[in-house]
């Protein structure tokens, strides 16, 4: 997800650098709330900041050995893009993927386009377009040949990296056609001839190799924290423990006798709202990291904490439940809900609470930046080339023109590196250093204890039933500190897009419908992580389902079938959404027969409604994110103590065409782990300002022994890729924990609305 | 202080204080960055390194206390990158970011030594200080169980 261009909230007029300069984020107050229609709306890739381009001569290149050569300008991050993008240029080109090598690009949007590497939407921006340049380079190979024998474009076809001419035999390797072929014109869009589905080699398979797996599993990958350069030197930063916190005064004298220790460095604080730049403190520069650490352990620093310096969670959970036990701003309403409440046979009331998180990527934030002769590189994990770009040119003061910036591959992403702010900071030390590279990394304490933490949650759910049992009103209350409080100055609501992720696109066949927002504040910096708000609103959608199907005193799945309603097909627009994940709502409606496939998909596999022993339950739920739908079906056992053990999950996913089913099936269950991970383990706390987490033994996430035994992944097939692609990267998350605590219920007999759920099963 | 260091049967002497952690001698000092960092407390395993064959944290391991012992990192698993593991982990598209996994490969290969043929708590008690925030379990226990299969067949 990214603030940059995002039409509903009509924060698309305003330019990244200026959405992202201090001026002007004060000024984006003025623009929320416009209209959307006020400029014409563009959706998917078009959308989006830079939008799309569609240049073979760009993106591919073959050389005179035959070697194809694909830019990916897509951060790889674990989502298999790497791979995934060659793979369906590879495809159309009709190549071998044998002679295919991926090129990472640098940040550069206006040469490629958009790259933010978030809002699970590579493929799904595009397949389309990454299909038509290899098919125009194919055509202009098969031209080239032609040219070559003298013989009519209609008598040659590509096959596997050649041109072949079946009349006469003859054939031409793609290396011999390279250099004639470059020089012909791109064929015109309405010259383009796709494949036929039918005749695809690598698309929808899902036997393709990942292109980075042989120096993965040799320590030859380069992440951001690998990269050397000559004369590098080495820093860390000791950052504000509290957010809005400055330096009051330091002392550096015991760090510069640690040798190897070779300078100490202030980083002035962003004064807030300050989106993507660092929070400011104390660099220690030195020959290697450990000196580094060890300098900045022997820094005595004075901090004022600023505003933020009495946060704490306890206390601000409590402002959470009073702000939803009272009316908020109304962004849905349809019925009578009050009355329709007053006047059900049975009343259900709930309240669901999520802490922060963090993201925790294996590889922590790292950067390497050097300058020369005014020119600034960088070489960094980042999901934002052209954001890291733009806020290094705006902080450093060097024209953008003379910021490159090369990405590596990112030891995870999860949005923490969305926001280059640490790419600024090792930026700015440069700079102190007169321009020597040097490599900045995050310790694990630096990552978890000043992240960009995933935003604390309560939701308030009231419902009513008839006497037959069938839902009749639904109240729903969220509060959550807003992402937008990184750009503008305190907002208290839920932005548009933000609320339409699984609360006003809440899918439910409900007569009585209020969907509410009071107001909740941000006290430390908040930041999309994987799947974002659909993570509380599908918490609290999915568990209440459930609480109403007991109280109904029916089988939780045909309940939840039962509340999505007969399949129809909604245009979110017309159900309040302002924002349908950037795509157009009249192409992607919410097909709530999607959903209920979905759904019995997972019901079917899992064997549900078969007997289990004591001390075992299954759990469902189900998700439309992304433009994607999910339903998982958890198996728990709950022993001793309310240890948790998972012996299988059946996930189902409906995410239209598949491009590349194997990274389709490992973002599936790599979701399954993480949402069983944040749903067990995932806190973050604040006491006095400061996160009580600070690395792993403090901050849980799931290991091997308590992950799922078994992850089934059962992908609902489509093989027309005329349809519109779903999301696959964050839509497997939402569902699991409600599925999980919906699964302990149904063993134990308890109701965990409080996450983590640590030992509240025992 | 000078100290000698034998990684992957190539002698290194290098100028460091004997308690930098072996993990910043081999990424820092000498270059080798198949051996990541993940948290510099022993918690997460991203960092696993080979002394004489048995797995440790060279994020916990004094450079001092490796002088003497044979030091195995991931560029030095195999000549080739072809331990039954590494191709184990290929077949099953067991990475997805990649990060953790130096380390994993090292776990396991630490695990098979000692335990040819695990089961699957063997590999849930070997395995439990790796973690994987991508979340690939489930493939790395297939992945381990078909390089034991590999090996045990191979002897």
């Amino acid at each position: 997800m990214t603030p940059r261009r995002m039409p509903g909230e009509a924060i698309a007029n305003i330019s990244r650098r200026g959405l992202l300069s201090g001026i002007a984020a004060g000024s984006l107050i003025l623009a929320i709330g416009l209209p959307a229609q006020a400029e014409e709306e563009k959706f998917a890739g078009e959308g989006m900041a830079n939008g799309l381009r569609e240049d073979p001569k760009i993106f591919i290149a073959i050389a005179e050995d035959g070697t194809v050569s694909v830019i990916s300008h897509r951060s790889e991050m674990g989502q298999g893009i790497r791979t995934s993008i060659p793979m369906v240029v590879a495809d159309e080109l009709e190549a071998d993927w044998a002679k295919v090598k991926v090129v990472q690009a640098p940040g550069d949007e206006a040469k490629f386009g958009n790259q933010d590497t978030d809002g699970s939407r590579s493929m799904r921006h595009h397949f389309a377009v990454l299909r038509r340049m290899g098919a125009a380079a194919r055509q202009m190979l098969e031209q080239s040949a032609a040219a070559e024998w003298g013989v009519p474009v209609g008598e040659v076809e590509a096959f596997n990296h050649a041109v072949l001419h079946k009349a006469s035999g003859r054939s031409l390797d793609y290396g011999a056609l390279a250099k004639a072929a470059a020089e012909l014109p791109v064929p015109a869009a309405d010259q383009i001839k796709l494949k036929d589905p039918s005749k695809f080699r690598y698309i929808g398979k899902g036997e393709t190799r990942l292109i980075d797996g042989f120096d993965i599993t040799t320590g030859r990958a380069q992440y951001g924290i690998d990269t050397r350069l000559d004369g590098m030197v080495y820093a860390v930063v000791a950052r504000p423990p509290v957010f809005g916190g400055t330096v009051k005064s330091f002392d550096d004298s015991e760090t510069l006798k640690f040798p190897g220790v070779l300078k100490v460095v202030t980083i002035d604080p962003t004064p807030a709202p300050a989106a993507f730049q660092p929070l400011g403190g104390v660099a220690v520069i030195a020959t290697n990291t450990w000196a580094a650490i060890r300098g900045r352990e022997l820094l005595k620093i004075t901090w004022d904490d600023g505003p933020h310096a009495t946060y704490s969670s306890e206390e601000h959970k409590a402002t959470l439940e009073a702000a939803v036990r009272q009316p908020g701003t109304v962004v849905r309403e349809a019925g009578e809900t009050d009355a329709a409440l007053a006047g059900a046979a049975k009343r259900v009331e709930a309240e669901y609470y999520i802490p922060h998180l963090a993201h925790a990527t294996m590889e922590p934030p790292a950067a390497v930046v050097r300058i020369v002769d005014g020119k600034c590189e960088a070489w960094s994990c980042v999901q934002s080339p052209q954001a890291t770009r733009d806020n290094l040119a705006q902080r450093l003061g060097i024209p953008v023109e003379n910021v490159t910036v090369n990405v590596t591959l990112l030891g995870g992403g999860f949005g923490r590196k969305s926001k280059p702010d640490y790419v600024v900071e090792a930026g700015l030390l440069s700079q102190a250093m007169g321009g020597t590279p040097v490599k900045l990394t995050w310790t694990r304490e630096d990552d978890i204890t000043n992240d960009y933490f995933h935003a604390v949650s309560m939701e308030r759910l009231e419902g009513g039933i008839d006497a037959d049992g069938k839902a009749v009103a639904w109240l729903h209350r969220s509060a959550a500190p807003t992402i937008m409080s990184i750009f503008a100055p305190d907002p208290k609501q839920e932005a548009g897009w933000e609320m339409g992720m699984g609360l006003v696109d809440m899918p439910f066949d409900i007569p009585n419908l209020r969907i509410e927002n009071p107001q909740a504040t941000a006290h430390t910096r908040i930041g999309w992580f994987r799947s974002v708000y659909n993570i509380p609103h599908a918490f609290a959608v999915q568990s209440f389902a459930n609480e109403l199907a007991a109280a109904a005193g029916r089988d939780p799945k045909d309940y939840l079938l039962e509340l999505i309603g007969p399949p129809r097909k909604i245009n979110t627009r017309d159900i309040s959404v302002a924002w349908n994940y950037g795509e157009d709502p009249a192409l992607y409606l919410l097909d709530t027969g999607r959903l209920r496939g979905v759904v019995e998909m997972a019901a079917k596999a899992s064997g549900w409604g078969r007997e289990l022993p004591a001390g075992r339950g299954l759990g469902i739920a189900a998700h439309r994110s992304f433009v994607t739908y999910v339903a998982a079906v958890v198996e728990v056992e709950v022993g001793a103590g309310g240890a948790l053990t998972i012996p299988k999950v059946d996930i189902a996913v409906d995410c239209g065409p598949r491009i590349n089913p194997d990274r389709i099936r490992s973002q599936m269950e790599g979701a399954v782990v993480m949402g069983i991970s944040l749903a067990t383990l995932g806190e973050i706390t604040f006491k006095n300002g400061r996160t009580e987490q600070t690395n792993f033994d403090t901050f849980e996430v799931t290991r091997i022994d308590a992950a799922p035994k078994e992850i089934n992944v059962h992908i609902a097939a489509t093989d027309d890729y005329d349809q519109p692609l779903g999301g696959v990267g964050e839509p497997g998350v939402p569902p699991i924990a409600p599925a999980l605590t919906n699964a302990i219920f149904a063993a134990t007999g308890k109701r965990i609305r409080s996450l983590p759920i640590r030992s509240q099963a025992a | 202080m000078a100290i000698t260091l034998r990684i992957n049967d190539v002698e290194h002497t290098v100028d460091v204080d004997g308690d930098t952690p072996l993990l910043w001698v081999i990424r820092d000092v000498l270059g080798m960055t198949g051996t990541k960092f993940g948290c510099g407390l022993a918690q997460c395993g991203a960092c696993t390194v080979h002394l004489d064959g048995t797995a440790v944290r060279s994020c916990q391991t004094a450079a001092a206390d490796a002088v003497g012992m044979k030091i195995t990192t991931i560029e030095g698993l195999s000549p080739d990158g072809n331990h039954p593991l590494q191709i184990a982990w290929r077949d099953h598209n067991v990475p997805q970011c990649g990060y953790c996994q130096s380390g994993q490969i090292m776990q396991a290969a630490s695990l098979l030594k000692d335990t040819p043929n695990p089961t699957d708590s063997d590999i849930d008690a070997a395995m439990s200080g790796n973690l994987c925030r991508c979340g690939t379990y489930t493939r790395i226990r297939a992945a381990i169980k078909q390089a034991a299969t590999t090996m045990v067949g191979a002897q």
